[in-house]
C-alpha cells in the first residue's frame, strides 16, 4: 500500500509520518510537496503536524487555500482514505472535508503530553484493529486543539457515529470531549492526538500503529483480496 | 488607493479563553467594571480596485481571513493608503 | 532616525562618536593606525560590532585558551558555528549553547525565542539536522510580579519558536535565586545529527567565488544588539527596546530545510549564520577564516525597509538570514533550492583574493578594511583580578544548620523551593516528542534520544549550580562539569564533550574577572579528568542590573552517547522488591545548599567539596554497572540532598521506600556532598552490583504501599505519603504563579 504524506510550507511531522509509515508498518510511504504534486499513484493520503504557514491567520487556514486541497478533496470523494493529524486536522476543518473548526486550548498555553483517549468508533476503517471503547495512549502537542463546532453539528456526529476518538480527561475545552472525528463516508478522519508518535514502544507508547494497520487491512481486504 | 481595515471576532455564544484572561486580568488590576472582553484581529489591506469592493472583500473574508464556523467579520474602507 | 550616515569622520573623532558605539579612545587610536586614516561612520560602527565581547571575546580569550579541546572523537573545536564530535558509523553530533540574556531581560518572549532561532542556526549552518533543544533558565524570585512574567514569557517564547520550527525542547533546567531578579539568564543548546562527509564549515574560498544571501530581508531589528549584549543592564536599557529582534520561526523552518537541501550541491563552498552583528560578522569571518577577503554590493541586499544606510544593512540583527558562498557560475542551483521554499536567494557579491574587506553602496566604496584586523586581529586584554574579600571570608566559615526541627517539615519545604519542585509547568508548553526520536522525556536527569537507523543514542543534560560557584568558583566549576557527567552517566551514556555557556558579571571589575578565571579553572580541571573536551560554547558578561552582578554562571551543556538503547536508565524507582543503593558518602556540607537557602536566606560558607579522581572512579563504575544491566533505576544526588532524590524517584510511578540510615540526620538527609548517586537494584543483580561499584551501600528498599519511610539510627524519622509529598511537589510552580505579591 503506498501513502502520501503532504508536506507544506511548515509541516513538521512529515518525516515522522513517513518514519511510521515506512519502518513501524512496513509500508510504502513518499513526502509529497505541496506543489506541482500528482496524487494519482497513492492509496492512502496524510496530512502530517505541524504550523503549516507558521499557523498565521488561523490554524491550517492558508494551506487549506493550496491546490493541492483540490485534489485531495477529488480523492476523498473517490473513497481514498484521508488520514489529518494535528495541523493536518487544522487543514481538513478548514478546507470543509471535514466539519467544525479548533480555538485556542481553553488553558491558552501549548501542551505536550501523552493523553489516554477512548476509541468511540472502532468500526471505522481506522480503527477495525482496536477494541470497542478500547482506553489507548497517544501524545498530543498542540495549542489550538479545541474542537468547536455547533449543537447541531455535534448532534449529528453523534447520530452518525462520526466520533471516533474522546479524550477521556479533556485537556483543552474540546466540545464533547472530541478527539478526533470522520466523515460521514468514513473515509477521513481528522484527530488531534499524534498516532505516528505512538508506533514504538520506546517511544512510551505503540498504540497509535494499529489505526496505521486497520488503514492497510481495509485496503488489503477491499482491493486486494484474493491476491 | 484604498485602506480597508477588517476586524474578526469570535461569534457570540463561542468561548473565548483570550476574552477571558483579559478580563481577569483587567479585574485583578483594579478594574471590576469591565463587564466583558472579547479578543479579535485586526488587519489592514491595500487595494488598488476599480470593481465592486465590498463584494471582494466580503470574499476575501469568507474565503479567508475568517472562519465562519467561529468568527464574525466586519470592515470599513478609507480612502488613500496608510504607511 | 537619525541621519547617522552623514557624521564625517572628523565629527566622529571629535565628538567621541565611536565611545558611543562602544569602542575605548584605545581602540579608536588603533583602527586609525589600522587603516591609515579616521574610520567612517559606517567603518566605525563595524569595528564596533566586530570588537565587542560578543564577537570578539576579547575579554575571555585568555581564559578560554585553558579549556581543554581536544581528543580524538572531537571533529571540530570552538572556532565554527558549532563544535562537532564522532558518535561512530560516519555520524556526527553537532551542538552549542548561547546565552540571549539581555534581549530577554527587556523583551522576554522575542528575546527567548530569537536565542532559540540563532542557536539552531548555528548548528544547521554546519550541515546538520537539529534534532534535539534543551535550555538553561535563571530568575530572580517568583515572588516577584515582573520575575513571574519574565519567566512566563521566556517559557512561552521558547515554546512559540521551538514548537513551530519541529525541534522537540527535550530538557535544560529553571533555577530561581534573587541574584537574576533583573537579569534573567536564557541559554539555549542545540544539538544536532549529521553524515561526517556532510559537515559544511563557514569559509570563503576561492578568488571570485559568489557571496550569496539568503533568507529574510534585512530591516532595521536590533541594530547594535551585539554591544547592547556587551554592557550591563540599566534603566536605560528599557529605552533601548528597537534593539530587540523579532523572530518567525515560520521561515526559519523553510530555512533549515532549504540550507539542509543546499549542502547537497556541488557548488557549496561555505556557510554561516548572520547571528550577533549581522552581515558584517558573518561575511567578515568567513573571509579571515578563509583567508581571504570579500567585496559586497550593499544595493543588492534584500531591504524590508527603505532608505537603510550602510550602516543599518550591516549591523542589522534581521533574524532567519543566511550567508553563503557559491562556486562562480553555479549559483542558479543553489537559487533554486531556495526558491522552492519561497526563500530568496541573491547574489551579493564575490570574495577577493586581497584580504580587504569592502562595501559598496549606490557606486561608492562606503568601507575599505582589512579583514582579519576585524576578526582573527581583534584586540584581547588581559584584566585584572583580585581576589574578593567574601571568599577568604566564606573559607574560615563552617555552617551547619542547627535550625532543623522537623524532618517532615523540612523536607517538605525543600521539595516546594522553585529550584527543586517540578517543572511540568514548564516542558508541558514545549513539543518534547516531534521527531520521535525523545526515549527519555524532559524531568529526568539527562534527556535521551535515540539516533533512527542505529540502537544508538545521545543523552543531552546541561548543570550549573551557581550557588557553589559564587562561593568557591574554582571548585563550583568542576562541580558544574561533573554534575553535567553525572546526569549523563545516569542516564546510561557516556560523557563525550561539553559546550559552556559563560555567563557572569561586568569583567572590568577585578573581583569578577577573578570569578571568571577560577571557574574556568575549575572547569578545565574537570573537562580534563573526565575526558569531556569543551568543543563550542559563548560568553556573556555584563550580567548586571544597577552594579549588582550575578552569581557567576557557567552553564554546562554536555552530551553523551549510548551505544544501546538498552542501556537507557530511568531516573526513578521502577519495582517494589528492589534494593535501594546509594554512592558515596555524605559529609556535613550545607554552604550553598538549598537548605541554607531555605533557613538562612543567603548563601555562604564552604562550597561542597569534589576529589575529580574519586568522581570519574564512581562514574566509570555505575557506568559499567549499567551496561552490564545490572542497574533499574540512577538519579544523581543534587539540590536538597538524599532525602529530596528518594523522594523524586517515588514520584514517577506509586512506588514507597523503606530506607535506613546511620549517622547524623540533617547531614545524612539534606547535605549536598558531592559525587554522590541513588540506585536502584533488582534483588538478583545486587551481588554483580556491589562488585562494580565499590562505593555502594544499601539503604533499603521499594515498597508499593506508597509511603516515604526514613528511620536514623533506628528512629522513624519521616514517614508520608509519597502521594502527599509529590502533590506539593508538583503544585508548586503553578502555586507560585498563581499567587498575588
Amino acid at each position: 500500500m503506498k501513502f502520501a504524506v503532504i508536506v507544506f510550507p511548515g509541516s513538521n511531522c512529515d518525516r515522522d509520518m513517513y518514519h511510521a509509515v515506512k519502518d513501524s508498518l512496513g509500508e510504502e510511504a513518499e513526502l509529497v510537496w505541496y506543489e506541482n504534486a500528482d496524487l494519482s499513484g497513492f492509496d492512502a493520503i496524510l496530512l502530517p503536524g505541524g504550523f503549516s504557514y507558521g499557523d498565521y491567520l488561523r490554524s491550517g487556514a492558508i494551506a487549506a487555500t493550496s491546490t493541492i486541497v483540490n485534489q485531495i478533496k477529488q480523492k476523498a470523494s473517490e473513497g481514498t482514505p484521508v488520514l489529518g493529524v494535528c495541523n493536518g486536522f487544522q487543514v481538513l476543518l478548514e478546507s470543509g472535508l471535514l466539519p467544525g473548526a479548533m480555538l485556542r486550548n481553553k488553558k491558552l498555553k501549548f501542551m505536550c503530553r501523552q493523553e489516554e483517549l477512548v476509541v468511540e468508533n472502532n468500526q471505522t476503517q481506522f480503527t477495525t484493529s482496536y477494541g470497542e471503547k478500547e482506553a489507548i495512549i497517544l501524545p498530543i502537542a498542540h495549542g489550538e486543539g479545541n474542537y468547536y463546532c455547533d449543537e447541531g453539528v455535534l448532534a449529528d456526529l453523534e447520530a452518525n457515529r462520526q466520533i471516533v476518538f474522546r479524550y477521556a480527561d479533556n485537556p483543552n475545552g474540546s466540545v464533547g470531549d472530541i478527539a478526533g472525528i470522520i466523515n460521514k463516508q468514513g473515509n477521513v478522519l481528522g484527530m488531534m492526538p499524534h498516532p505516528e508518535r505512538a508506533t514504538e514502544a520506546v517511544l512510551g507508547s505503540a498504540d497509535g500503529l494499529k489505526l496505521f494497520e486497520s488503514v492497510v487491512n481495509h485496503w488489503r481486504e477491499a482491493y486486494v483480496a484474493g491476491v | 488607493m484604498k485602506t480597508v481595515k477588517i476586524f474578526i471576532t469570535l461569534k457570540q455564544g463561542v468561548l473565548d479563553p483570550q476574552g477571558k484572561a483579559v478580563q481577569e486580568s483587567l479585574h485583578k488590576l483594579g478594574f471590576p467594571e469591565v463587564k466583558g472582553a472579547r479578543v479579535g484581529k485586526y488587519m489592514e489591506l491595500q487595494l488598488d480596485s476599480q470593481r465592486d469592493i465590498d463584494r471582494q472583500i466580503e470574499e476575501m473574508c469568507s474565503k479567508l481571513l475568517a472562519n465562519p464556523v467561529i468568527e464574525d467579520y466586519q470592515y470599513t474602507i478609507e480612502e488613500g493608503a496608510v504607511q | 532616525m537619525l541621519q547617522v550616515s552623514e557624521i564625517s569622520p572628523k565629527v566622529i573623532e571629535k565628538d567621541l562618536i565611536y565611545k558611543e558605539m562602544g569602542l575605548t579612545d584605545a581602540e579608536y587610536q588603533h583602527i586609525k593606525k589600522v587603516l591609515n586614516r579616521r574610520p567612517n561612520f559606517t567603518e566605525t560602527g563595524i569595528f564596533s560590532v566586530m570588537w565587542s565581547e560578543h564577537c570578539s571575546y576579547k575579554t575571555s580569550k585568555p581564559l578560554l585558551k585553558k579549556f581543554p579541546t581536544k581528543a580524538p572523537h572531537v571533529l571540530q573545536g570552538p572556532g565554527e558555528g558549532a563544535g562537532i564530535i564522532d558518535i561512530g558509523d560516519g555520524q556526527a553530533a553537532v551542538f552549542k549553547i548561547e546565552s540571549h540574556n539581555h534581549p530577554s531581560a527587556v523583551e522576554p518572549y522575542q528575546g527567548a525565542a530569537t536565542g532559540v532561532g540563532g542557536i539552531i542556526r548555528d548548528v544547521f549552518s554546519m550541515g546538520a539536522r537539529p534534532v534535539a533543544l534543551l535550555n538553561s533558565l535563571r530568575f530572580g524570585s517568583l515572588a516577584s510580579e515582573r520575575v513571574k512574567y519574565l519567566f512566563e514569557e521566556v517559557v512561552n517564547g521558547i515554546a512559540g519558536y521551538g514548537n513551530c520550527v519541529g525541534v522537540p525542547t527535550v530538557g535544560g533546567e529553571v533555577q530561581f535565586d534573587n541574584c537574576y531578579e533583573g537579569n534573567p539568564l536564557v541559554n539555549a543548546m542545540c544539538v544536532g545529527l549529521i553524515d561526517q562527509k556532510d559537515i559544511q564549515k563557514g569559509i570563503a574560498a576561492g578568488n571570485g567565488n559568489t557571496v550569496l544571501y539568503a533568507g529574510a530581508p534585512t530591516g532595521r531589528d536590533g541594530i547594535h544588539g551585539a554591544t547592547f549584549a556587551s554592557e550591563d543592564l540599566s534603566e536605560e536599557s528599557e529605552s533601548k527596546r528597537p534593539s530587540v529582534q523579532v523572530g518567525d520561526p515560520f521561515m526559519e523552518k523553510l530555512l533549515i530545510e532549504a540550507c539542509l537541501e543546499a549542502i547537497h550541491c556541488e557548488s557549496l563552498v561555505g556557510m554561516q549564520d548572520m547571528g550577533a552583528a549581522g552581515l558584517t560578522s558573518s561575511a567578515s569571518e568567513m573571509a579571515s577564516k578563509a583567508g581571504m577577503g570579500m567585496e559586497m554590493d550593499l544595493d543588492l541586499v534584500p531591504q524590508r525597509e527603505l532608505e537603510m544606510t550602510p550602516y543599518e544593512l550591516m549591523l542589522s540583527e534581521s533574524q532567519e538570514r543566511m550567508l553563503m558562498v557559491v562556486k562562480k557560475g553555479e549559483e542558479q542551483e543553489i537559487i533554486d533550492v531556495f526558491q522552492k521554499y519561497g526563500l530568496e536567494a541573491v547574489a551579493v557579491g564575490r570574495v577577493t583574493d586581497d584580504k580587504q574587506f569592502r562595501l559598496l553602496h549606490k557606486g561608492e566604496v562606503v568601507t575599505d578594511i582589512p579583514v582579519d584586523s576585524l576578526a582573527e586581529d581583534a584586540p584581547v586584554y588581559h584584566k585584572p583580578s583580585e581576589e574578593p574579600a567574601y571568599f577568604k571570608a566564606y573559607q574560615q566559615v563552617d555552617y551547619y544548620p542547627d535550625g532543623v526541627h522537623n524532618y517532615t517539615e523540612t523536607l517538605k519545604t525543600l521539595l516546594q523551593q522553585p529550584t527543586i519542585a517540578n517543572k511540568e509547568w514548564v516542558y508541558d508548553q514545549y513539543d518534547s516528542m516531534v521527531q520521535t526520536n525523545t526515549v527519555v522525556m524532559p524531568g529526568s536527569d539527562a534527556a535521551v534520544i535515540r539516533v533512527k537507523g542505529t540502537d544508538k543514542a545521545l543523552a543531552i543534560t546541561t548543570d550549573c549550580n551557581s550557588r557553589y560557584i559564587y562561593l568557591d568558583p574554582e571548585t563550583g566549576g568542576k562541580i558544574a562539569v561533573a554534575e553535567a557527567a553525572r546526569n549523563i552517566v545516569c542516564s546510561g551514556g557516556k560523557p563525550l564533550a561539553l559546550t559552556d555557556g559563560l555567563n557572569f558579571g561586568n569583567p572590568d571589575k577585578p573581583e569578577n574577572f577573578w570569578q571568571m578565571e577560577k571557574s574556568v579553572d575549575g572547569m578545565s580541571a574537570a573537562s580534563l579528568a573526565l575526558n569531556t573536551p569543551v568543543i563550542s560554547g559563548n560568553v556573556s558578561l555584563y550580567n548586571e542590573t544597577n552594579g549588582q552582578a550575578i552569581f557567576p554562571t557557567p552553564v554546562v551543556g554536555m552530551v553523551g552517547l549510548l551505544d544501546s538503547l538498552n542501556h537507557v536508565t530511568p531516573s526513578f524507582f521502577q519495582k517494589a522488591g528492589d534494593a535501594i543503593y546509594v554512592i558515596g558518602e555524605a559529609k556535613a556540607e550545607f554552604g550553598g545548599s538549598e537548605l541554607q537557602n531555605v533557613l538562612e536566606n543567603k548563601y555562604f560558607g564552604k562550597a561542597p567539596a569534589i576529589d575529580l579522581e574519586l568522581e570519574m572512579k564512581r562514574q566509570t563504575q555505575l557506568l559499567e554497572a549499567i551496561q552490564d544491566g545490572t542497574v533499574v533505576s540512577a538519579h544523581d544526588l543534587a539540590e536538597g540532598g538524599l532525602a529530596v532524590a528518594l523522594a523524586e524517584s517515588c514520584f514517577a510511578g506509586q512506588a514507597g521506600l523503606d530506607v535506613s540510615l546511620e549517622g547524623d540526620a540533617v547531614t545524612e538527609l539534606f547535605s549536598e556532598t558531592q559525587s554522590r548517586f541513588l540506585v536502584s537494584v533488582s534483588q538478583e543483580n545486587q551481588r554483580a552490583f556491589e562488585q562494580i561499584v565499590e562505593d555502594a551501600i544499601q539503604i533499603g528498599v521499594v515498597t508499593d504501599d506508597g509511603q516515604y519511610r526514613i528511620r536514623i539510627n533506628g528512629e522513624t524519622r519521616i514517614n508520608q505519603a509519597a502521594e502527599d509529598l509529590k502533590a506539593l511537589w508538583k503544585g508548586a510552580i503553578p502555586c507560585l504563579l498563581k499567587s498575588k505579591a
